[in-house]
């Protein structure tokens, strides 16, 4: 099956990434396709360049990249929902006269059109949120 | 009652009202721009969201838009089905009558078979 994960919930505040991180995992693990991750709302949190969580803890922004370049998955932000929260690719940050960069490849700031794509073309939308 | 939705149709649920999270707002934005993309959407208020049909939401004190505006812009995206959770609307002492659009509130019952109806939800 083709599947797509929604995330709205932001790292380390809620459960929602472990979780969707952990079913990411067992979709892969299954033989399935997981086309995508859409991050909305809060879950722009997890593309977060400058994540740097206590050692003994999972880092959820590289375990992202992790599971985008091993089965590439694709890791669509949501651009909106991004700038409101400083969360800037070197293009925005460019554009917006910002000095450093929060967001960069694999992760990709995209609009919204991409997330009802994603709905349609997948036969799964799987959604977490807080 | 609408026609039986095909697989382009989407349906949006809203939990949360207009003030004190942006929850309503992107998740109108999210129906706004389905819509654009040809998308047949309809709108589910539960619970707390039924606030967000409560008229003149404008602008509160913290300056986040207000989300009556968009509301307003819906018909223009052809959004018309407004679903309204009967039970959300009498636990909070309102009618139909207090709301700024034309809703059709809709049983607990009525609910879960427009969930399974739809082959896409979202929930804000």
């Amino acid at each position: 099956m083709r599947y797509a994960i929604l995330l709205m919930g932001a790292p380390y505040s809620h459960q929602a990434s472990h979780s969707a991180l952990r079913f990411a995992h067992a979709v892969l693990a299954r033989g399935h396709h997981l086309e995508a991750v859409f991050f909305y709302h809060d879950g722009v949190y997890n593309a977060a360049r400058l994540a740097a969580p206590p050692q003994d803890e999972p880092h959820l922004v590289d375990a992202w990249m992790a599971i985008a370049s091993e089965h590439r998955v694709a890791l669509q932000v949501c651009i909106a929902a991004a700038l409101r929260r400083g969360l800037l690719d070197e293009r925005e940050a460019a554009r917006h006269g910002k000095d450093g960069v929060s967001v960069e490849p694999p992760f990709e700031l995209t609009g919204l059109g991409q997330l009802i794509d994603l709905g349609t073309r997948c036969d799964r939308l799987i959604t977490f949120g807080p | 009652m609408q026609e039986s939705p095909d697989d382009s149709d989407l349906l949006v649920i809203l939990r949360h009202g207009p003030h004190g999270s942006s929850w309503l707002r992107e998740g109108l934005d999210a129906a706004l721009v389905a819509a654009a993309f040809g998308r047949c959407v309809s709108l589910l208020f539960m619970g707390e969201g039924v606030t967000a049909l409560m008229p003149e939401q404008q602008v509160g004190p913290l300056g986040q838009k207000g989300t009556a505006a968009t509301l307003e812009m819906l018909e223009m995206y052809d959004i018309e089905t407004l679903l309204v959770d009967e039970q959300g609307l009498s636990d909070l002492g309102l009618s139909r009558d207090d709301l700024m659009l034309e809703v059709e509130c809709v049983s607990s019952e009525v609910l879960a078979s427009f969930l399974s109806e739809h082959r896409l939800v979202l929930t804000f």
